[in-house]
């Protein structure tokens, strides 16, 4: 797609002017039969689609209060209208996160309400027609679910559960995303998003046993189903094999070996991302996560311990005590739960992120650093969405912001922060996160990391900030596919724990 | 005749009202949260999360962090109507209660207020591209349903007063089941009618963000999926039938 180049910077980050249809047509490529059917799904757009689809609609609004409370509480007021990525970078007015929601308000007035039914014209209503049906794939999946939009809106309504509710819809009439679902059924099949099979992934742990050898004469070890280990680590897939995601694996297992923590991999497990979430299906959030919990209780780990990734933090912190019982404070009657958690240990976090396990041992003084190993980087760090407005991190609200950047304080002199209109709670999406990161949408994703790079490239400029800091492997992935097209150096983006491998000090080996 | 009418219409309007909000409100409470998103950074405690949702009613919190002005537009419309809106309940009380007696006069000067936040709100919608690009008729309608209540209110208080006296006897009467006499001024009519229509309205438009705004998952739930298990009756039985 060499056709595909970066929009220019706004002079001043004013409200960009409406370009109505500029991202029409331009969704991503649709699932096909094979895909949709090997998790559960049509294998395409099945002939009752309008009924199945309004029968689902109205499904989901008894399911999800959030569903039916955003659908009637919008006002219009247009707070949320200038405060997504996707519509800053394409200027596509559907793509104002009220206007995306207004896709699917418009039908559920019509078929929903009174007044919609009445007087469709003045309420803004529409029938489901096959357009309709098109738009909403179009534009619910240019949406990365990142909530940005949920912190400004007056009655905090998400436009990332309407898009969930959406692509749920579209799944059900067999209409499906070609990305998530293919990823999804590899989840399913081999354990991970990527499909690495058990022994490639094995092959590639000892691989990184040589390579962190002959780097540091450490033995620092990468083990994979021991049972009775204390620590499963649950990462992100790309950890095993992308760049600079490996960097980041590599941190976590010198941290492991410096504090002298017994850890292990899941083979069986070996996948921290739920691309149930991005599809909005309960069964298929719950499917994927039960992995999890079926690893722990096999290898009988006392804690569980989650790597670099965003969305998966957001599952993992917010929603796998609900699917799995991977948490605390389960009724004492609720066996399903307590199986796990009677075997899990309570003194920590369950499950904990690397950033909280890695701060804890730093506290405790069990680590210890050369930050002079990082004097060439000039940092910053970007607050992945998902894990700024979805999750938590620590015992106090926005643990998820002070950890990872304690961290980077802790193991490197040069930190900087950049505009604070656009970090913690008001951070942007890479671009690439909720199952578009795909190069059927690198267009999109271009144009969606539009004001992060803005902002890039103002610490670059006044700071010479030649590191960019993240904790999510999409937000990874994403930036070094779309750095170099900003002009960027694609190394600019790496992860948190890739500072702490470069600075931690092992120790002799024993 | 035209007392007949409205409190046949007052008496309609208040039963759809309240059955209204009250239907609406039932279904939001029964629907079930199957799942934990707040919108983090979030309270962690039940305490806290009531001083987050008091910020969000009183102050619009969220809102003054999205723009200026519309906050300051829709702050100003909301406040005031809440001044307006206890300033009328002389109308309803006898003897009337002390502090409604004291903010009698702000009430005065919220009407105009309010009438000037509405305008604001109404010019957003109107010349700014993105938010005119984002409303329906109906959005411009109520701008103007509530304009015309405040108007006509405001010219009873200033240009042509009727009969207040009347008036109170009037819905003092209806309260006790017993039709009064209502004083025959257009203005009044219209007034009154243009109440009517917006009591009606409630339970079915985009009015109901008033009690939605409470059950909002992202703002009322508490931050802490770690440390207690929460599951909803649904999804609960997701794991029994296993």
């Amino acid at each position: 797609m060499a056709d595909i180049t970066a929009p220019a910077y706004r002079t001043i980050p004013i409200v960009p002017a409406l370009k109505p249809g500029a991202m029409e047509g331009k969704g991503p490529f649709v699932a096909s039969d094979k895909i949709n059917e090997a998790i559960g799904f049509p294998g395409q757009l099945v002939e009752d689609w309008h009924d199945k689809a309004i029968a689902k609609m109205g499904d989901l609004l008894s399911k999800y209060r959030s569903l039916k409370v955003y659908m009637d509480a919008c006002v219009h007021c247009g707070a949320c209208s200038d405060k997504c990525h996707y519509f800053i970078g394409t200027q596509d007015p559907k793509n104002m996160p009220v206007a995306r929601q207004d896709l699917m308000r418009s039908v559920y007035r019509r078929y929903f309400t009174l007044p919609g039914k009445m007087f469709p014209k003045l309420v803004g209503a529409r029938d489901l027609t096959r357009e309709v049906l098109d738009e909403w794939y179009n534009y619910f999946n240019q949406c990365s679910e990142c909530r940005r939009c949920s912190v400004f809106c007056p009655y905090g309504i998400d436009t990332a559960e309407v898009t969930m509710a959406a692509r749920e819809i579209l799944d059900s009439v067999g209409y499906g995303q070609k990305y998530s679902n293919e990823i999804i059924g590899k989840v399913h099949k081999i354990g991970n998003n990527l499909g690495l099979p058990g022994p490639a992934l094995l092959d590639t742990l000892e691989g990184l046993e040589e390579d962190v050898k002959d780097a540091t004469g450490v033995d620092v070890k990468f083990p994979m189903d021991v049972k009775g280990a204390e620590v499963l680590l649950i990462t992100p897939s790309a950890d095993f094999f992308a760049e600079p995601h490996i960097d980041s694996l590599i941190g976590y297992a010198k941290v492991f070996h410096a504090t002298g923590t017994s850890w292990t991999l899941s083979s069986m497990s070996s996948e921290a991302g739920n691309f149930g979430m991005f599809i909005g299906n309960y069964d298929q959030l719950r499917a994927i996560a039960m992995r999890i919990r079926q690893a722990a209780l096999e290898l009988g780990v006392k804690r569980i311990v989650v790597g670099e990734c965003g969305h998966a933090w957001r599952v993992a912190y917010s929603f796998w005590n609900t699917l799995t019982g991977v948490g605390d404070g389960a009724d004492a009657n609720d066996r399903f739960a307590q199986m796990l958690q009677k075997q899990l240990d309570h003194r920590y976090k369950q499950p904990t992120h690397i950033c909280e396990f890695t701060w804890d041992m730093i506290q405790d003084e069990r680590l210890s650093f050369d930050k002079s190993k990082n004097d060439k980087h000039i940092i910053t760090f970007h607050d992945s969405c998902n894990v700024a407005r979805g999750s938590r991190m620590g015992d106090y609200a926005g643990g998820q912001f002070e950890i990872p950047r304690n961290i980077i304080k802790a193991c490197a002199n040069n930190f900087v922060e950049m505009d604070p209109r656009t970090t913690r709670e008001q951070t942007f999406c890479c671009g690439g996160g909720g199952g578009l990161l795909t190069d059927d949408l690198l267009d999109l994703r271009v144009k969606g990391a539009l004001p992060r790079m803005e902002v890039l490239q103002q610490v670059k400029d006044e700071h010479g900030v030649n590191f960019m800091a993240t904790i999510c492997a999409i937000c990874k992935a994403q930036f070094t596919k779309v750095l170099p097209i900003y002009g960027f150096d694609r190394k600019l983006v790496g992860g948190v724990h890739q500072l702490v491998s470069n600075a931690i000090i092992l120790g002799e080996d024993k | 005749m035209a007392s007949i009418v409205f409190a046949i219409l007052f008496y309609l309007a208040t039963l759809l009202f309240v059955v209204g909000v009250f239907y609406r409100i039932s279904v939001y409470a029964r629907t079930p949260a199957p799942l934990k998103i707040p919108t983090t950074p979030a309270p962690t405690t039940t305490g806290g999360v009531v001083l987050r949702m008091t910020r969000e009613v009183v102050f619009f919190e969220s809102l003054f962090k999205a723009n200026l002005w519309i906050w300051s537009m829709g702050w100003l419309f909301h406040a005031s109507l809440a001044l307006v809106t206890l300033r009328h309940l002389r109308y309803f009380t006898d003897p009337v209660w002390g502090w409604i007696t004291f903010i009698q006069p702000f009430g005065v000067y919220a009407g105009i207020t309010m009438l000037l936040g509405l305008c604001g709100l109404w010019a957003r919608r109107l010349f700014v591209e993105r938010i005119r690009y984002i409303s329906t008729p109906s959005d411009h309608l109520m701008l103007v349903l509530l304009i015309g209540i405040a108007a006509s209110g405001l010219m009873m208080k200033f240009a042509v007063h009727t009969d207040v006296v009347a008036v109170k006897s009037f819905f003092l009467g209806l309260m006790g089941l017993d039709v009064r006499v209502l004083p025959s001024d257009p203005l009044l009519f219209i007034h009154l009618f243009l109440v009517v229509s917006l009591l009606v309205v409630f339970p079915y438009s985009k009015l109901l963000h008033a009690p939605g705004v409470f059950f909002s998952p992202t703002r009322n739930q508490t931050d802490n999926p770690r440390e207690k298990r929460h599951l909803s009756a649904w999804a609960a039985k997701l794991e029994s039938e296993k």
